[in-house]
């Protein structure tokens, strides 16, 4: 069993991010592996734990500093990893799916291929589905339950109003996971420590030769303004709640 | 005049509550045709001619189920698109519109942007969040094909009567497909959907169990209002991963969200900033949500949600 898992190297979620040009954001922040990634990370770790064989190889589409995160997810248990490298920052979805769909190609054939549902940058939501009509295989995205009957994969997907919906899916095929499927989870030292004389194979994006054809162009990032203090209520819990209700009702009109 | 499409998500016979919001964004770019994979077109023409949808186009293919076949589904989109001249498909960003609309901007080899929170069709851009909810990103629109996904609530759904036509369209498309759904399982508890309502009532740790959340089922009744839980609720157990509101659960957007015992992380306003009013109910005057909503209660919410309910009801 071989299985390719698409890792991206992001600002933690928490990170301040500082826009400094049109398109641009101020690097000097801490980045983490996706973290929806790491949800299809620990799934194919799972699967080749029970299967007791099996190669897991992650990809990562970024620049040189990008090795981190693969070294965090070998530190998790995967094998070896491919880095495409380029320092274009908030590359567009299709570009990373194309030179993910190059970098998978020239390795070697994939029996499943795991990532998160969507990256917590550019949230586009659409990277595994790029990925998949690159490499002509089936997709199923926001992935809350995974299992392999024979060569079926079983999944289950929330649909919202807390419905679940199950369905099978022939492999080779490509799993967007979500939260809920497992629980990453974090490496001891021994794990870090050996995982940093696994091999990251390094290409460069620009011999990839992928063309940038796409008919929408990031254009402006601007940060979003918080609001201010809230305008906190005052008196006893009565009269409190007595003026939200007068405010929501009169003023915001809102209930 | 362009034609904008729009995939008219239903769900057991009805149109989902955030489609007529969808046909009000497109109406700005032209006429709207609005494509029905439930073959229930009939039903819903009236109505969705209220809205400004001019023609309603009702995809078939032989015996195919577009509900058990979601890759069935995606391309029929796409082709009702090609055959109707679609400049630009737009739909309902929830988690099957998401699905079929990715599975039709594929087919159509179309840019995708998920999740807008506007849409432009004068200056051909659109706006979605980025980073979390930190920052806005517009996107500057090529000549297209383009498939949108429009964040419920984004839009205000605009009356605009026409009279609307249907138009039955059969499809031959391949038969065969990888993926199948085989079965749906809804929620025992008639847990009203988070992504379609116009009011939140959202429960963080302090709520101490799932029984707590009662209190705020109660005060939700009130206002027709759906209920979330925090992370931290729902990691400690008291709610199910499914009313999880924030990064890494349901993206919200109603009119009111009211957080209770919340201390207002970033990962969860990544969730729920998009609200008009946000209210914060928590016993710590220095829990960060106060600096980042547009009301507070400083006090216990054991003491002020009950409060609350009976204020409402009167």
């Amino acid at each position: 069993m071989r299985i390719y898992v698409c890792v991206k190297h992001v600002p933690d979620t928490a990170a301040n991010i500082k826009i400094v040009s049109d398109t641009g954001y101020d690097r000097e922040v801490k980045y983490v592996p996706n973290p929806y990634d790491e949800y299809g990370v620990e799934e194919a770790i799972t699967l080749v734990e029970k299967a007791g064989q099996g190669e897991i190889i992650a990809v990562c589409v970024g620049n040189e500093s990008s090795a981190n995160s693969l070294k965090s997810v070998m530190a998790m248990g995967v094998h070896r990893s491919i880095l495409v490298k380029t320092d274009e920052q908030l590359l567009d979805s299709a570009r990373i799916a194309k030179a993910l769909a190059k970098a998978i190609a020239q390795d070697e054939a994939p029996d499943l291929i795991f990532m998160g549902k969507q990256s917590v940058d550019s949230e586009g939501m659409q990277t595994p589905y790029r990925l998949a009509a690159e490499l002509g295989l089936p997709v199923v995205t926001g992935v809350v339950d995974f299992s392999m009957e024979g060569s079926i994969a079983k999944v289950q997907r929330e649909i919202g109003g807390g419905a679940r919906e199950t369905s099978t899916i022939q492999t080779p095929c490509i799993i967007g996971a979500t939260k809920g499927v497992n629980e990453p989870r974090f490496p001891k030292l021994p794990a870090i420590l050996k995982a940093k004389k696994k091999k990251i194979k390094i290409m460069d994006m620009s011999t990839l030769d992928i063309a940038d054809d796409s008919q929408c162009r990031l254009k402006n990032l601007e940060p979003v303004e918080e609001r201010s203090n809230a305008r906190i209520l005052e008196g006893n819990t009565e009269e409190m709640v007595a003026s939200l209700v007068k405010i929501l009702r009169e003023e915001e009109k809102v209930i | 005049m362009s034609k904008i499409g729009v995939f008219i998500e239903t769900a057991d016979q009805t149109v989902k509550k955030s489609v007529p919001g969808v046909i009000s964004a497109a109406l700005q770019g032209g006429e709207v045709v609005g494509f029905i994979l439930d073959g229930l077109a009939e039903n819903y023409r009236e109505s969705l001619g209220e809205y400004g949808v001019i023609e309603l186009v009702s995809l078939a293919a032989g015996n195919i189920d577009f509900s058990k076949q979601p890759e069935a589904a995606g391309r029929a989109l796409a082709e009702g698109a090609k055959a109707f001249g679609i400049t630009s498909l737009l739909g309902v960003s929830s988690p099957i519109g998401n699905d079929l609309l990715a599975r039709a901007a594929m087919e159509l080899k179309a840019s995708l942007t998920l999740d807008c929170l506007e849409v432009n069709f004068q200056e051909n851009h659109v706006k979605k969040s980025h980073f979390s909810g930190k920052a806005i990103a517009t996107f500057e629109m090529g000549t297209g094909p383009h498939v949108i996904g429009i964040r419920p609530n984004s839009f205000d759904a605009v009356q605009n009567p026409v009279d609307c036509r249907v138009i039955d369209h059969d499809l031959d498309l391949p038969s065969g497909d990888a993926i199948e759904i085989i079965s749906v399982v809804k929620a025992g508890t008639g847990q009203k959907e988070l992504t379609e309502a116009s009011i939140i009532i959202t429960g963080g740790r302090p709520m101490g169990s799932s029984e707590n959340f009662k209190l705020l089922d109660d005060c939700a009744k009130t206002l027709d209002a759906a209920v979330g839980a925090s992370r931290a609720a729902v990691d400690s157990g008291y709610a199910p991963h499914s009313m999880q509101v924030g990064q890494t659960g349901k993206i919200v957007s109603p009119k009111l969200y009211i957080g209770c015992g919340l201390s207002g992380s970033v990962q969860h306003f990544a969730g729920m900033k998009t609200s008009d009013i946000i209210v914060a109910i928590n016993t710590d005057k220095d829990a960060p949500i106060f600096t980042k909503s547009d009301y507070g209660i400083i006090g216990d919410l054991f003491e002020v949600v009950p409060a609350l309910t009976k204020a409402l009801k009167e």
